[in-house]
């Protein structure tokens, strides 16, 4: 067992949170990742194997948010799916067994940085950071937009004051202070 | 101060409150719902600015955003806002405010001289006066005139204030909230619509807040009111009040600024001064209103006189007689509904004077066929002077007149798109063509339904056509209908100095003056006198240059058409163009693991791209960078050096064709490259052109690692992703980035091994691992990480990789494990500095015009396979006899410097492009050599090793001599990174 000790995104031993009347924006360090694109001619086994793990295959702006694992789409046969790190700190490997050749596994829990903004003001913050229509998501939609120049994806939980952002990490500073900023403007 | 010009009743005006407002120095008491121009106005003030050219005294033209005359500096410090209208500024208690563009006082403006000297300043002038002596122009002239041109001023303070961006999303944006935009927004909010209506008012309502007429048993302003109520209690309607649509853009995406704390003395923190929001629409309702014309006759641009319809405004909305004796002038029976609400507020008609023969008759006060053909009044206007109808003339005291010549419909966001409105006889005006932007349509007084009726209805039925509303739609209030009778009159014959542009000083006389002149376009018109080029964008003014430039050219309206309307709509801040997008947040910032550790250290960081890279290391005593750079360069050419290159781009490349794709992507062979190995790859555009270079790492048959360099991580993936969809969709290759997934650092120097040995846990000696090894190995007893043995310095090297959450651990081991080495870390430049010294190209060379050729690695390109450019790097233009080969430089005299992007030339003859020999791309000083090196490159330099040289630049006065040498300054052979 190695000692290494990781740090959040934002660069802290534990995962912030700030706290606001009508949000609560919290990051969420405890997420595996990993993408997954279909093999040239192994789509159908792919979709089977996603199927089998999430329950259905993740449509075109859409995620499935199974537990443990949960997914959703990025492009043309191939989707991001995540779990929860304690449970899966090998969720790449994992895969990888389970799918096979049928599909190309690439790990990316330490590719981005992960903020659960929840509360009743969750949709008049997004408004002032993203295109993407949040009012209307319903749970289980999943929307790649721009925050702050920056290329996200937004998934809506089932919660639908909750909402979840994944961002590039190495901005994770960044799109903090963008959401913290929103978040004061609409306080 | 009392205020003098209050009426005694009426007005949407909270006559509890008194909020004190400064202007000009002076203090003064309004009441919420004024705006400063109708606050100045209730305490008497009508003289509010001067204008641009002339400096003529002016006062408020209007009651709203198209003003042209009452422009003021609002608020002090860094908060003051030059060319603000004063009738649209919302009246808050500590308002501040200053008149502009005078020189002295507002009643005594010394610059007033320009109007003595109108017969020299016409349209034009400058164009003739300024011509000679041409020397004088730079010099003399042109500052003279910016010094004098221009309205208000600026603070040159950085702007205090933050202004978000937004945006929003709707089934119906509904553009303006006056009857028919509140029927359209009730029609389709009560029919379940997603809607969102927004106006620019502070108070919706548009003209139903400015008119006596009743609607059903309520007043316009009642209706409104509980209208808008009924609309935001409703969850599908958004009600934006202070909220100007500025443009009109494609797929139905719509501007809009939302003022939030314009009405404030100073915005909460964090909260944003004004807001732009992006609309995404399926549907538009433009219910604009419409805009009333002024008439030009001499001297009609004395403060007082303003547009009937204003006067009914400051009557009706905010409770203030413009002055006690009013006349009306007008061509329509829209002047005689200013008349009977003025008398009904007690306010003396001094007469009504129509153009028409037939005008309405009146029994309250005297109606006089003819017309006004001057004013008088030096700061403000005491009589009018009137040609009646039989011929003879008279004089009528009066303090304010009123113009009234038609309305105009507020056409500009049809238009945003390059629609043309159309010409309407009955209204003798412009209205919307059916060329709007997609989706749009126009409802009310914006498309001609000038009566109150006319809009509720047009406004429900748009909103019905809108959203296909097939429910009942609801019942409307019964309103006043009365039709158009109007008598198109643009000016007064024989006036010379009647304004038409009153910001821009434009007159009847300088329209006349640009068609003598040959100015027969619109467009040209509007250049050459700038009628309509001011902050107001002649919403008042164009229609009358039009008119008498269609009477000039013996042409219709019509047929002289109108300039192009363009957003945004009003004057914009430029502020809320930025956003939250300035200062340190102009853009994102990326930061590696270890940025927090190379803090700590004292690093100074240089932008790259995104990314925030530490450029060099300081230490205590050394007083400029050259100091820490050859420190970190000579301690890792010593023992061992770590450099961050988390950066560099990182793309995933797997399936079973990813050798085959690489090998169509790369230059040089892959398909041969075994597991377990790195192969430094050159990668080219389809021109033949050198792309970007990098490795790419097989870490199994069907995975490989690529690596670009950090300028190139975005345009190399972005091509690869075309390759592989776009031109060999049939290869099974997948490919996805994990740059920001990785940590990695460059462990180099004759002591890397070593210190690596300590945090490996697998062999990493020369026999096990060799030069260009690749591996997935772990570190610190168990943690997954990738190693490569890779050298961009030239020494013993290895390139380390964990995930991005354990970097800033993994550098501080390293650092611990390196201390008995005296480990350094180095940054950017001595990065630099060893690639340099090593002969390595970097983003210098490859600079979009080099090919393998050039940078000596023309054998690089396989002619045993097809790949990306390899064809056209045979054109014979790249491949002539002395084409530029990379070469290293030195300087004869080893103390002088060598300059990049200095050229060469040989030592005799003259210095000029002709005479070219190559240029210098890289250049530093290196600190193992002791003297200046360089890369560059050479006409036929492979041949040309000794050969002496100028190095010249003779924009920084630079000459030196130099030697032409190998590239490879340090270890040509390779010996240390096979170490």
């Amino acid at each position: 067992m190695h000692d290494l000790k990781p740090v959040t995104a934002l660069g802290e031993a534990t995962p912030r949170v700030d706290r606001f009347a009508h949000v609560t924006l919290t990051e969420n360090d405890g997420l595996a990742l990993a993408s997954l694109s279909a093999r040239l001619g192994s789509e159908a086994a792919c979709h089977a194997g996603l199927k089998d793990l999430l329950g259905a295959v993740p449509q075109p702006g859409k995620a499935v948010l199974h537990d443990p694992e949960a997914g959703f789409w990025m492009g043309p046969d191939q989707w991001m799916i995540g779990a929860p790190k304690a449970t899966h700190p090998h969720l790449a490997d994992d895969l990888k067994s389970r799918f096979g050749t049928a599909a190309s596994i690439t790990e990316q829990s330490g590719g981005w940085v992960c903020f659960d903004l929840v509360g009743t003001g969750m949709v008049n913050v997004m408004e002032r950071l993203c295109a993407a229509n949040v009012r209307r998501m319903q749970g289980g939609d999943a929307q790649r937009t721009v925050v702050h120049q920056l290329g996200c994806f937004v998934l809506q939980r089932n919660d639908p004051q909750h909402l979840r952002i994944l961002g590039p990490r190495a901005s994770a500073r960044t799109l903090h202070h963008a959401l913290i900023t929103a978040a004061t403007s609409t306080a | 101060m009392s205020q003098k010009n209050r009426l005694s009743s009426g007005g949407q005006i909270d006559r509890l409150t008194a909020p004190e407002f400064i202007f000009d120095g002076k203090t003064y008491q309004g009441h919420a719902g004024d705006t400063l121009a109708s606050a100045l106005l209730a305490n008497g003030v009508r003289l509010m600015g001067r204008s641009f050219k002339y400096h003529r005294p002016r006062g408020p033209l209007t009651a709203g955003s198209e003003e042209p005359n009452a422009l003021v500096e609002l608020r002090a410090g860094a908060r003051q806002e030059p060319n603000t209208r004063a009738t649209t500024a919302e009246l808050y208690d500590g308002l501040f405010a200053r008149s502009q563009n005078r020189l002295g006082s507002l009643k005594l403006d010394l610059l007033s001289i320009n109007d003595r000297l109108s017969n020299f300043l016409t349209a034009g002038f400058y164009y003739k006066t300024f011509m000679w002596p041409a020397a004088f122009w730079e010099k003399l002239y042109e500052p003279i005139i910016r010094r004098a041109a221009g309205l208000g001023s600026l603070s040159l303070k950085d702007d205090p204030d933050v202004y978000d961006k937004g945006f929003l999303h709707c089934d119906l944006l509904i553009i303006g909230a006056g009857p028919a935009g509140l029927s359209a927004a009730l029609t389709a909010g009560r029919a379940g619509g997603d809607v969102i209506i927004a106006d620019e008012d502070f108070r919706m309502g548009g003209r139903l807040n400015s008119e006596t007429y009743a609607l059903g048993d309520q007043s316009g302003a009642d209706w409104a009111a509980a209208t808008v109520a009924e609309l935001a209690s409703m969850p599908n309607v958004r009600v934006m009040p202070r909220t100007t649509v500025i443009g009109a853009f494609d797929h139905g995406i719509y501007g809009a600024v939302e003022r939030v704390s314009d009405h404030v003395h100073t915005p909460d923190t964090g909260k944003p001064r004004q807001i732009l929001w992006r609309i995404y629409t399926k549907r538009t309702i433009l219910a604009a209103g419409a805009t009333e014309r002024p008439i030009a006759f001499e001297n009609n641009d004395r403060p007082g006189i303003m547009l009937g319809s204003a006067l009914r405004t400051y009557a009706n909305r905010f409770a203030v007689a413009a002055d006690k004796r009013v006349a009306i002038f007008t061509n329509n029976d829209d002047g005689h509904r200013t008349a009977a609400d003025l008398h009904a507020k007690g306010i003396k008609i001094a007469a009504v004077v129509d153009v028409r023969a037939d005008a309405p008759r009146s029994t309250d006060y005297e109606v006089l066929q003819g017309e006004v053909i001057d004013t008088k009044g030096r700061l403000g206007l005491t009589f009018a002077e009137l040609r009646l109808a039989d011929g003879t003339t008279r004089t009528l005291e009066c303090g304010a007149l009123g113009m009234s010549g038609g309305w105009n419909p507020n056409v500009h966001l049809t238009c945003h798109q390059r629609g043309r409105p159309v010409w309407n006889d009955a209204l003798a005006a412009f209205v919307p063509g059916r060329d709007s932007p997609s989706g749009m349509s126009v409802a009310g007084a914006a498309q001609g339904d000038l009566s109150t009726a006319g809009a509720l209805h047009s406004g429900m039925q748009a909103a019905m056509d809108a959203l296909d509303i097939q429910a009942a739609p609801p019942a409307l209030p019964t309103a006043e209908d009365a039709p158009v009778n109007i008598k198109p009159f643009w000016y007064v014959e024989g006036c010379s100095r009647a304004w038409l542009d009153q910001q821009n000083d434009v007159t009847v006389k300088d329209v006349k003056l640009s068609h003598q002149e040959g100015f027969r376009s619109v467009e040209h018109l509007k250049r050459y006198t700038t009628l309509g080029m001011a902050t107001d964008q002649g919403k008042t003014s164009n229609m009358g240059g039009l008119a008498i430039m269609a009477g000039l050219a013996g042409k219709t309206i019509p047929e002289v058409g109108t300039t192009i309307f363009r957003p945004p709509y009003t004057p914009t801040a430029i502020g809320v163009f930025g956003g939250r997008h300035r200062g340190q947040d102009f853009h994102p910032k990326r930061l590696t693991p270890s940025h927090q550790w190379a803090a700590e250290q004292g690093a100074v960081f240089v932008e790259v791209g995104n990314w925030m890279r530490a450029q060099w290391f300081p230490r205590a005593g050394e007083t400029t960078w050259r100091e820490s750079v050859d420190r970190e360069v000579l301690a890792t050419r010593r023992s061992v050096g770590v450099c961050d290159v988390t950066t560099l781009g990182k793309i995933d490349v797997q399936g079973t064709n990813a050798a085959t794709f690489l090998n169509k992507v790369y230059c040089n062979g892959f398909a041969k490259l075994a597991v377990g190995k790195t192969r430094y790859g050159l990668m080219l555009r389809e021109d033949g052109i050198v792309m970007d270079d990098g490795t790419a790492a097989r870490l199994a048959e069907d995975h490989f690692v690529v690596t670009t360099t950090t300028a190139n991580a975005l345009p190399v993936y972005r091509h690869m992703e075309f390759v592989r969809q776009c031109l060999f969709p049939d290869l099974d290759v997948q490919l996805i980035s994990t740059t920001e997934g990785w940590a990695q650092y460059a462990v180099a120097g004759p002591n890397s091994r070593k210190v690596l040995e300590k945090i490996v846990d697998q062999d990493i000696s020369n026999e096990a691992f060799p030069f260009m090894a690749c591996a997935n190995i772990t570190v610190c007893g168990g943690l997954r990480a990738r190693l490569f043995r890779i050298s961009f310095s030239g020494e013993l090297a290895f390139e380390i990789a964990v995930p991005t959450p354990y970097g800033d651990a993994l550098m501080r081991r390293i650092m611990e494990a390196g201390a008995e080495f005296d480990i350094t870390p180095y940054g950017t430049e001595a990065l630099g500095v060893m690639r340099i010294e090593k002969g390595h190209a970097a983003g210098n060379e490859l600079n979009g015009t080099t090919t393998a050729q050039n940078l000596g690695m023309g054998r690089m390109v396989s002619k045993k396979k097809d790949s990306i450019g390899s064809i056209l790097s045979e054109r014979e233009g790249l491949n002539t006899a002395d084409d530029l080969r990379q070469v290293g430089i030195r300087p004869v005299d080893p103390t002088q410097p060598v300059s990049a992007g200095a050229h060469l030339m040989n030592l005799d003859g003259p210095v000029d492009a002709a005479h070219d020999q190559g240029y210098v791309t890289s250049a530093c000083y290196s600190p193992n050599l002791g003297y200046a090196i360089a890369l560059g490159f050479l006409k036929n330099g492979a041949e040309r090793m000794g050969e002496r040289l100028r190095l010249v630049s003779p924009l920084t006065g630079v000459e030196t001599e130099v030697e032409i040498v190998s590239p490879h300054f340090i270890d040509p052979e390779g010996v240390r990174l096979r170490a």
